[in-house]
């Protein structure tokens, strides 16, 4: 399946690897920061900067652009990486992730650099802000897209809901939400099925976990069927398959009259064996010894 | 001093918003089902296209209104002060304060004279959140034409806005002529043995404060201190030299507010004796506007002998 113009699928592939070897660098470099979710949602930023997006790194405030939004503002590192192998700024600046003088600050900051499109890390605020982007788009007669990232943590604020049910109230068709669907979040798992040790019994409500996890944080099922009646096109996608996220991608492009989101199942810590599945590495970066064995992975 | 006529402040915003964009201002509103109330609404009759009513959802107003903001639009959203920044301040301080974008806050309903809802609809600490986020201007406007004049300062003036408005209708204290001045405190009367800094209704109590003094042949400054933020620091140092007493009067918690803003201004460049009239660590009760500012002390009287302590206090 070659769906990709101009860019072939392994070089896709390759870009994702780079990424998630600057990931690996950058916070280990800072020596704190958040690789989880950064690595879960690198396929989908290649997917979009490889290949749907339109977008000039030498222009980065191209009116007719589309947008990209990091709801999920913790997943800075994995912006600033794409955006750098995009040419929006220089790769080697990467390391200086969190350091004082560096444009590259812990969670994204509107333009910082040029090619960052909205400051968060408060969750739950980004679809309100593509919502409003996508109304400026209509009024303004433009034809540019809104693609806002969603972490499980932005589908737990109650503003998240607010904007899923204004957007389709405004039937915003430019813009798409999608979900980093990779069911770990800051404590622990948002449900039952990430959570290996199936010999305790499923409980009503959370429970913390020997290992110190809480299990059960607040379960989002059923996604599929809460986004569509909200009014939503509904679009379910392998988060780490290119070739599908990019083929979901132009089909949500195509949908008419009402806004789509695309569930994309995801691997926290995907790429990095010890950090898959693992609550531990959603906010904690890795030893330099952990940063060697996991560059060796992904070499 | 005060002419007949009275308006409430919020009657600013509807045809303020629509005069400007007549004009060519790029002017956008988002809207959380209060539009009738803060007038809103008559800009989204002359403008549909440009009026987006999000429901009941403060949350999702800031950061729709950031969103245009940031696609180039002058944005104006409206509600109760008690709601914005109240429900969305974190949307407010992360969305709009950090960016710096061009979102205007008019708020309405401030302060216990928004009478008979009760405490729950009483926007008695909303300059204090406000005024706690870096790059916010914030302006307390006296009546229905600064009101005007200081919408129209918001959707020219690049960055973030905070306007409070009120619901009842409060003398008109300015003449024709009057121009409110971004950064400019306005000495609404002259005066050289004490000085009373005022926002919003107070302004006009501290004008009646004033005239009860002069009856007793107390010299009093009246300065309107609209702008809060940039704050005249110029004005208020020559008010605390040249009189050497300050009394602050304003319909909100004396935390937080013009109260704190001036003592700290003075503590540090020109300490001087100092009163505080506003509310006073609690909530207001359902009332008539009149009556209840009566029952927290936010009257003339109570200016008038906070005035007469500050100047006995300056003596000794």
């Amino acid at each position: 399946m070659t769906p990709v113009s101009g860019v072939s699928l392994r070089e896709l592939e390759a870009l994702a690897k780079r990424v998630r070897r600057h990931i690996i660098e950058m916070t280990a470099a800072a020596g704190c920061g958040h690789p989880g979710g950064s690595l879960s949602c690198v396929d989908i930023l290649v997917a979009l900067y490889g290949h749907a997006l339109r977008h000039d790194p030498q222009n980065p405030h191209w009116p007719d652009r589309d947008r990209f939004v990091l709801s999920k503002g913790h997943a800075a590192p994995a912006v600033y990486a794409v955006l750098a192998e995009c040419g929006y700024l220089p790769v080697e600046e990467l390391v200086t992730l969190r350091q004082v003088g560096s444009r590259l600050e812990g969670h994204v900051v509107l333009d910082s650099p040029p090619g960052v499109e909205m400051t968060s890390g408060s969750l739950g605020m980004g679809l309100s802000f593509s919502l409003g982007q996508a109304l400026a788009a209509r009024l303004d007669g433009r034809d540019y897209r809104l693609y806002c990232l969603l972490g499980d943590g932005d589908l737990n604020e109650g503003q998240t809901w607010e904007a899923v049910m204004a957007s389709a109230h405004h039937q915003v068709d430019n813009l798409t939400a999608i979900i980093d669907y990779n069911r770990i979040q800051n404590d622990g798992f948002s449900d039952y099925s990430r959570y290996e040790d199936k010999s305790r019994p499923q409980r009503t409500g959370g429970w913390v976990s020997e290992q110190g996890h809480t299990v059960n944080i607040l379960d989002l099922q059923p996604l599929e069927e809460k986004w569509r009646a909200f009014g939503w096109e509904v679009l379910e996608t392998d988060g780490h398959d290119l070739s599908a996220l990019i083929a979901t991608l132009a089909k949500a492009k195509a949908v008419k009259g009402h806004p789509t989101v695309i569930i994309a199942h995801t691997v926290k810590g995907k790429g990095v064996s010890f950090m898959e599945n693992n609550p531990a590495f959603h906010g904690k970066a890795p030893t330099p010894e952990q940063a060697e064995k996991a560059l060796a992975e992904l070499a | 001093m005060t002419n007949k006529a009275a308006a409430a402040t919020r009657e600013a915003l509807g045809p303020t918003l629509v005069r400007l964009c007549r004009q060519g201002l790029d002017i956008v509103v988002v809207d959380a089902d209060l539009g009738s109330s803060t007038t809103a609404r008559q800009f989204g009759k002359a403008f549909p296209e440009r009026f987006f009513p999000v429901g009941v959802a403060e949350q999702n107003m800031v950061n729709v209104a950031a969103g245009l903001a940031a696609a180039g639009k002058t944005v104006f959203i409206s509600t109760f002060a008690v709601f914005a920044p109240g429900r969305c301040f974190d949307q407010l301080r992360l969305g709009v304060a950090q960016p710096r974008l061009n979102v205007k806050v008019v708020a309405s309903h401030a302060g216990i004279i928004t009478g008979e809802d009760g405490a729950s609809a009483h926007g008695i600490d909303d300059l204090s959140l406000v005024l706690s986020l870096p790059g916010f201007h914030v302006i307390v406007p006296a009546d229905l034409m600064e009101a005007e004049q200081a919408i129209e300062a918001a959707a020219r003036t690049s960055g973030p806005f905070y306007v409070r408005c009120v619901r009842p209708k409060i003398p008109i204290i300015h003449d024709e002529g009057y121009k409110f001045r971004l950064g400019k405190a306005h000495v609404a009367r002259q005066g050289k043995d004490v000085t009373v800094m005022a926002i919003g209704v107070m302004v006009w109590k501290a004008l009646e404060a004033a005239e009860l003094l002069a009856s007793e042949g107390i010299g009093c400054r009246v300065l309107n201190m609209a702008c809060l933020k940039p704050l005249d620091v110029e004005a208020v140092l020559a008010a605390a030299r040249e009189t050497g007493a300050v009394v602050t009067a304003e319909d909100h918690l004396v935390h937080g507010g013009l109260a704190s803003l001036v003592a700290q201004t003075l503590a540090l460049h020109q300490p001087t004796p100092m009163a505080f009239i506003g509310m006073q660590d609690q909530y207001a009760v359902s009332g008539r506007w009149d009556q209840l500012m009566e029952r927290y002390g936010l009257t003339a009287e109570k200016i008038a002998e906070a005035a007469r302590s500050v100047i006995a206090r300056k003596k000794g």
